[in-house]
């Protein structure tokens, strides 16, 4: 094959065994990669009502046929299973190397089967493929883990694993490959801890081969242009990444603030901004495999008791620990943040679900008692304090670690907790963001932006200008944006890649890389295809006859 | 003029985007583990370093050959004549970078060849990290941020 490397390896964590077997090209080119294969992969093989921390919970790591290719911003994978937080598919993206490393040892996918007995990881050595005693690094932290096994295996191998927060079942745990980059939403590396699978390194020492090389170089080069041309993805996210829209968002009125609770723009929300963070933090800019972005922000926190040295915070982070929770200084921020990555938590779920105990606590419903703290908005200490208390499911934080929709509902006002199926909102008011509203409320997989990033036309005016506040014609454009965002996750390259290149290039890349002839149409109705394949999923569980 | 190869890690983002060009430009495939330029990253401190053959004019690898199967071109690059490599690897072992490897799975001494004056890597790379300029203009704008420092300084003391 081409694009692909043809080989999915089945590992079966009850019995111990690793079975390799061959892609099948057919349903590769129906669901494009990744999120559409790996969940068609998942449907054929499992009951969408299983219990989601059970061993029948199959766990597939999946590529796309542009990962680890010079495709634009390709050094992407997916992880798909049912969701521990939503009781929905969980489909998340992870850039880094991994997913490319994974492809240069011979395999597109994984599939992960049954529990193990014990904790163990899994090694890949191209070749050789071996389950290894993970007995020495249960307990660890993402960094710990990632170079004790580097030391164990080989210095140069990729690591994906999970923290304290994935043992001990948080329900939005996640899970992280190359120490900072997050599969993270929907609690996924609560499944990896209930099968007692703590990482999978690789390390890969083949190649790629696409169908037309020519045509794929012209391809690419065309498309990377245009990426390079573009304001957002030449000049906005290099210069200052993700986090320039903290300051875009609040002088559009579409920051969300306390919890939702006082909405649009937040005073001295400059401070918590990506160029405050260039200012201040930034050691250097980072790109994952491939990418011509290079959003990435090294950044430090060189002294104080927020001392800290990391990745990130991209934007959605920085305002929930932030604005969410009313905070305006970065160094908290920054320290949780990187104790997110470190513990293996997912950097959204986990500060809104503080906002949500914040306002909790404002409005009388929860006190000091059960908090262990005063935990107003704006605590600093707090938001430190309680996501580390999260991954290890101390005191008030093993009342965190089920989300803000069991906790708000535990205390009787599930009307706080701002999300869709159990999963939180992320940063953009979808009462300043109609088009964002409905993608939210309609997302297969709950709250979530990355499913149809209406932000795009209502705020950054790409492809064109929409009225925010507008609802008429949305509906039309979500579904556009859910389906073309389902074939960009597909092809494993990166979502940011829209706001510079379109539909016509993505089916170019995948068209000229797998020799399947994709057209435009193809690629959009594939998109449409996997994303009612989800919505399959959802409807055979009942999701709608259940809260 | 020589045009040299000239590499800025403090600009380097990791991405290893030059890999992928590089082993595609030479191989047809993606395959960083056969490309000529290697970034090596310190995640903890967060710097990339891209490392790559710099073509030294008075190179180890060209003295050690023993079938002096290693010539410079018009480019200025060492490259290997594979009629007359004997697959001996005592370029590996000359080399003081590392930067002169051996691929296992082709059999072949692995080495940047400048892509005949046009180096793949240098024309992927997003952040400039990798150069190919005049020997004089590659060094020039680090001559000339340096100077500036000094310039600010003048002034100072001036004011």
């Amino acid at each position: 094959m081409f694009g692909w490397v043809g080989q999915v390896l089945r590992v079966n964590l009850t019995a111990g065994t690793v079975k390799k077997e061959a892609l099948d090209p057919a349903e590769a080119r129906n669901y494009i990669g990744a999120r559409g294969l790996g969940t068609r992969l998942w449907m054929k093989e499992v009951d969408p009502k299983v219990d989601p921390l059970s061993d029948k919970n199959n766990l597939i790591f999946i590529t796309g046929p542009l990962t680890g290719t010079l495709g634009t911003s390709g050094g992407r994978y997916n992880v798909v299973c049912k969701a521990p937080l939503t009781g929905a598919m969980a489909a998340s993206n992870s850039g880094g190397y991994w997913g490319p490393e994974l492809k240069f040892a011979g395999y597109d996918a994984l599939i992960f089967e049954g529990k193990a007995e014990k904790p163990v990881y899994l090694w890949i050595n191209d070749d050789e493929v071996e389950l290894r005693s993970a007995a020495k690094l249960w307990g660890k932290t993402v960094n710990e883990t990632t170079d004790l096994i580097k030391e164990e295996t080989d210095e140069d191998a990729k690591v994906a694993c999970i923290g304290p927060a994935g043992e001990n079942l948080v329900k939005f745990a996640c899970i992280l490959n190359d120490y900072t980059r997050a599969a993270g939403r929907s609690g996924l590396g609560a499944v990896m801890g209930a099968k007692n699978l703590k990482a999978v390194a690789v390390k890969g020492n083949g190649g790629i081969r696409v169908a037309d090389p020519d045509g794929f170089m012209a391809s690419v080069t065309k498309a990377r242009r245009m990426l390079k041309e573009h304001p957002v993805t030449g000049e906005g996210l290099r210069a200052y990444g993700t986090n320039i829209l903290i300051n875009i968002l609040d002088q559009t009125g579409g920051l969300p603030v306390r919890n939702f609770r006082d909405s649009g723009t937040f005073p001295n929300a400059n401070a918590t901004g990506g160029e405050s963070l260039a200012d201040k933090y930034l050691v250097r800019n980072k790109g994952c495999m491939g990418c011509s972005i290079g959003c990435g922000r090294i950044s430090e926190v060189a002294s104080g008791k927020f001392k800290t040295f990391g990745e990130g915070p991209e934007y959605e982070a920085a305002w929930a620990y932030g604005a969410d929770c009313g905070i305006d200084n970065l160094e908290p921020i920054i320290k949780a943040n990187n104790l997110c990555n470190e513990l293996g938590l997912d950097s959204i779920t986990m500060p809104t679900t503080i906002a949500c105990a914040m306002e909790l606590f404002e409005s009388g419903y929860i006190t000091s008692k059960e908090t262990g703290c005063f935990l107003n908005f704006g605590n600093m200490d707090a938001i430190v304090d309680l996501t580390y208390k999260t991954a290890y499911r101390q005191g008030f934080g093993n009342q965190l670690a089920e989300g803000s929709f069991r906790l708000a509902s535990k205390y009787g006002h599930p009307e706080l907790s701002m999300s869709v199926k159990k999963q939180e909102l992320p940063a953009y008011d979808p009462r300043a963001l109609q088009g964002m509203g409905l993608n939210y409320a309609t997302s297969n997989r709950g709250g979530c932006h990355v499913r149809g990033y209406m932000t795009s036309p209502e705020i950054l005016g790409i492809p064109e200008k929409l009225d925010s506040l507008a609802t008429e014609g949305k509906a039309g454009w979500v579904k556009i944006f859910q389906d073309l965002t389902a074939a960009v996750d597909a092809a494993g390259i990166c979502l940011f890649t829209t706001f510079g290149i379109g539909a016509p290039e993505l089916a170019e890349q995948l068209a000229t890389a797998t020799g399947f002839d994709y057209t435009v149409e193809e690629v959009l109705q594939a998109g449409e295809r996997i994303w009612n394949l989800e919505r399959l999923f959802n409807l055979k569980k009942r999701f709608h006859q259940s809260r | 003029m020589t045009k040299i190869l000239s590499l800025a890690p403090e600009k380097c983002t990791g991405c290893r985007t030059c890999e992928l060009a590089c082993s595609f430009q030479h191989n047809q495939e993606f395959r960083p583990a056969a490309s000529r330029i290697s970034v090596l990253t310190w995640e903890s401190a967060g710097v990339s370093v891209p490392m790559m053959c710099l073509q030294c004019d008075n190179a180890a690898c060209v003295k050690v050959c023993p079938v002096g199967a290693i010539s410079k071109s018009v480019t200025g690059a060492m490259v290997i004549n594979e009629n007359r490599c004997i697959k001996c690897k005592m370029c590996v072992i000359a080399c003081p970078f590392g930067n002169t490897t051996y691929d296992g799975s082709s059999g072949k001494i692995v080495k940047c060849d400048l892509c005949q004056g046009d180096p793949a890597c240098v024309k992927f790379c997003p952040s400039g990290a990798v150069t190919y300029k005049e020997a004089a203009a590659a060094t020039v704008s680090k001559k000339k941020a340096f100077a500036a420092k000094f310039k600010d300084l003048v002034q100072e003391v001036s004011e």
